[in-house]
């Protein structure tokens, strides 16, 4: 016998119905993101082994109320559950409905039971079923639908044995249909399945419903779909309402029959509200999200520090001890000044992103997250946002990979693109570095009215500017982009509850692996990229350049280490990436700047922290710990500007430099997200335009006003 | 986005409608806090089918809870679920009281 093909569950079911938690129980540390074969759609799987030994795969889909999505995060699913004949067509589908609550849960399943796939309902928080007095005959309701029912509770795992031994056993077809297609639809149905030899009725029927869910199909079925579609004149969305209305009266009767009590306290909820009186008040409220928005900031900048800089020592001690311990040659070079200095890049960020993710989460898990919604999206709005937006804002401040892949539950087009092309402006943390060292260089370590440090001062002007950099950026495409899309926000406002921590941590392990693995490919790659370029040169500059140092430096008395440093710096001019900073410098001159910062503003083009660790090599210092703030610092004070005699950093460059950064979309990793979320290179083009000249024009602005 | 050409409004009630006349025809936007109704239709249809998935069904009692801090959006209980809605949503849900 060949080896069995591994089974495919997919878990679905409405936001909050405890399916996550359920994902995480069943799947533990052995998840992973992949990407559906053939589609660029994220795909979220884990292996389970059941009972009997045998291994399944577990894929858990974004939270959706109905089969007819409305964003994007929706769209997978339909798109996967119409599909039935692929790679991607799960073997079994797993409903997951919050039982306190049924109808929405059974909305949802008696559409997927139409589908025609394998089926099953998992009855979830039954402990809170119990509590609430509420009691349901559970044989009934699984002989009525025609499929298994299994109650469980998710946050402690209890019924996930029963769960486990269903999903062992092979399971057919629901042969129940409870939505009966209306006399017009029967003969593009009957047509349709016919042509494209659709499995049942109600498939064939979405087919004509949902034409922007197809993306499976060939063109040319695709054609037959759509001439199928005007022929008999079916306008999608038409009756819509009218199949809503009748599941609902089905699953109404349907649980006057299985309810054998109805909850105890079934008025108006009260504990949510008594919180919500406080947690959105007009003053409490504000100033309750602010309090926690400082406390995520603190956390990222102060207590991520430590945990950042032992990956700095480490990943420094690391390239050292390769570039002495192997035999000196290209390739050991490669490794200890492009890949471990590339490697040490991403990971440096880990921290910053685990924390931010924790706070993230935790604010989801409690339910307050749509609280923050509701509080902001009066504001958003105005600004051509969504009150969805503040959640890709916010991560923006620790990177914008996550970020922008955070945009994806905003269910307007006009509104996600704008909150993906604002959001790079947002400071992360790569900026830090390089705002640290230019304030250091040219704010005076002073005090102003007594306790304000003018140093932190400048630091948190430069975040404020780019968050306004990002509304007003915001407003402006609010009037530039012109689409007739309705905007709305209909949205669940979730029971408050504690969050589970276990489902903390395994967002936490799945945002920082996503972020590792997608933006690290690309930062990677343009490490090493941008160490060819920084390392060689046309023609035998660069064998030739110890002579040429050792003629130039033929008078002067320098330690071994100093001659190796100027070695450095000669070859770092004639290189490939020394001539292109040269070639650029008629161009920022004007902002200020000579070819020598030309090169860092090339090379930090991968990320942005690169420029301090080029600024270090560029001005022979490379050797002396690059990372040596105090030592960097010096030497660009002493750096003197052969044009005017005076020091080159003047506050008028140091402050043009620091303008730049902040607008500059310098960051090949959240182009590469964007083109990704997006579906093309039309919107990471714009950024990156758009970026580039305000950037420019505001770094050229300053120059020339403080010079 | 595709027109369906005249607004179907799903009418529950519509006697009563009929005989108080429009002007005694309420929507959940005009609600104030506290204030109970029940659900008597949609004036919008796109927007009826996604308020309809979330639970806000006709015939079913609805409770406006509170508004966001600038009056807009406003939060509801409806079907045992707390919906938040703009200001602009809730004004498409006709009610009785």
């Amino acid at each position: 016998m060949a080896a069995p093909k591994r089974s495919k569950i997919a878990l679905v079911g409405n936001p909050n119905s405890g399916k996550s938690s359920l994902f995480n129980h069943l799947t533990g540390l052995n998840q992973k993101i992949g990407n559906f074969p053939g589609v660029t759609v994220e795909k979220k799987s884990g292996s389970c082994t059941l009972l009997d030994g045998s291994v399944v795969e577990i894929i858990d889909f974004p939270g959706i109320y109905s089969i007819y999505p409305r964003s994007l995060d929706e769209q997978i699913v339909s798109e996967v559950l119409l599909d039935h004949h692929s790679a991607n067509t799960p073997d079994k589908i797993v409903v997951v409905a919050d039982a306190t609550n049924l109808k929405r849960g059974l909305l949802l399943l008696t559409q997927v039971i139409d589908v025609g796939l394998p089926t099953m309902l998992v009855l979830n928080m039954m402990d809170l079923v119990a509590k609430a007095g509420i009691s349901y005959d559970l044989q009934l309701l699984s002989k009525k639908l025609g499929v298994p029912v299994v109650p469980i509770n998710a946050r402690n795992g209890v019924g996930l044995e029963e769960l486990k031994k269903q999903l062992a056993k092979p399971l057919p077809v629901p042969d129940k249909k409870i939505f009966s297609i209306w006399d017009d639809a029967q003969a593009p149905v009957r047509e349709l399945r016919q042509k494209l030899g659709v499995d049942n009725d109600y498939e064939a029927y979405l087919f004509l419903e949902q034409p922007q869910s197809l993306g499976f199909l060939s063109g040319e079925r695709k054609n037959i779909v759509d001439t199928i579609r005007s022929a008999h004149k079916f306008f999608p969305g038409k009756f819509q309402g009218a199949e809503t209305i009748q599941r609902y009266s089905f699953i109404q009767d349907l649980l006057n029959e299985i309810t054998l009590k109805a909850p105890t306290d079934q008025l108006w909820k009260k504990k949510s509200s008594q919180l919500d009186a406080i947690l959105t008040h007009k003053v409490w409220g504000y100033l309750i999200f602010f309090g926690i928005l400082f406390l995520i900031f603190q956390a990222i900048f102060a207590w991520a520090t430590v945990p950042m800089d032992f990956i700095d020592s480490v990943f420094a001690s690391l390239s050292q001890y390769i570039g002495t311990a192997l035999p000196d040659g290209p390739l050991t070079r490669l490794l200890a000044e492009g890949v471990i200095p590339g490697l040490g890049g991403i990971i440096i960020f880990v921290p910053q992103i685990a924390i931010l993710f924790a706070f993230i989460s935790i604010l989801e898990e409690s339910g307050y997250m749509a609280r923050v919604v509701f509080l902001m999206d009066k504001l958003m709005r105005k600004f051509g946002l969504n009150g969805k937006s503040v959640v890709p804002l916010m991560s923006g401040v620790a990177c914008a990979i996550p970020a922008i892949m955070a945009t994806r539950t905003i269910d307007n087009w006009k509104e996600r693109t704008i909150t993906i092309m604002v959001t790079p402006l947002v400071s992360c943390s790569a900026r830090l570095p390089i705002f640290t060292i230019l304030i250091a260089l040219i704010v005076p370590d002073q005090k102003a009215l007594g306790f304000f440090n003018l140093q932190g001062l400048a630091l948190m002007g430069l975040y404020l500017l780019g968050f306004i950099a990002a509304i007003g950026s915001a407003w402006i495409m609010k009037h530039l982009i012109r689409v007739k899309e309705r905007s709305y926000l209909i949205m669940e406002l979730p029971t408050y509850r504690i969050p589970k921590w276990s489902n903390v941590g395994y967002t936490i392990l799945e945002k920082t692996k996503a972020f590792v693995l997608q933006a690290g490919k690309v930062i990677m790659a343009i490490a090493i990229i941008l160490w060819v370029l920084a390392s060689y040169g046309p023609g035998d500059t660069m064998s030739k350049a110890q002579e040429v140092v050792q003629e130039q430096t033929k008078n002067m008395r320098l330690t071994e280490q100093a001659f190796a440093d100027r070695i450095a710096a000669y070859k770092l001019e004639h290189s490939y990436a020394g001539i292109v900073g040269k070639a650029i410098e008629p161009a920022i001159k004007p902002l200020g700047y000579d070819w020598k910062i030309g090169i860092a503003l090339i090379t930090s083009f991968a990320a942005r922290e690169v420029f301090v660790g080029t600024i270090a090599t560029i001005y022979s210092i490379g050797s002396v710990d690059g990372e040596d703030d105090a030592t960097i610092k010096a030497r660009m004070k002493e750096e003197v500007n052969p044009e005017t005699g005076g020091a080159r950093f003047t506050p008028a460059v140091g402050l043009s430099l620091l303008v730049f950064y902040t607008f500059a979309m310098q960051c090949m990793s959240t182009l590469a997200v964007v083109y990704r979320e997006t579906h093309g290179w039309k919107w990471p083009l714009l950024q990156l335009t758009y970026m580039t000249v305000l950037a420019y024009v505001s770094a050229f602005a300053v120059f020339q006003i403080f010079s | 986005m595709l027109k369906t050409g005249t607004t179907h409004i799903f009418v529950l009630f519509e006697f009563n409608l009929n005989k108080s006349g429009m002007a005694r025809q309420k929507n959940v936007s005009q609600m104030k806090p506290g204030e109970v109704g029940i659900v008597a239709g949609f004036t919008d249809d796109h927007l009826s089918v996604k308020l309809m998935e979330m639970g806000c069904l006709p015939g079913a009692a609805v409770r406006f809870n509170f508004t966001a801090p600038f009056g807009d959006p406003v939060c509801i209980s409806v079907s045992g679920y707390e919906l938040s809605l703009r200001l602009e949503e809730a004004a498409t849900i006709s009610i009785l009281n």
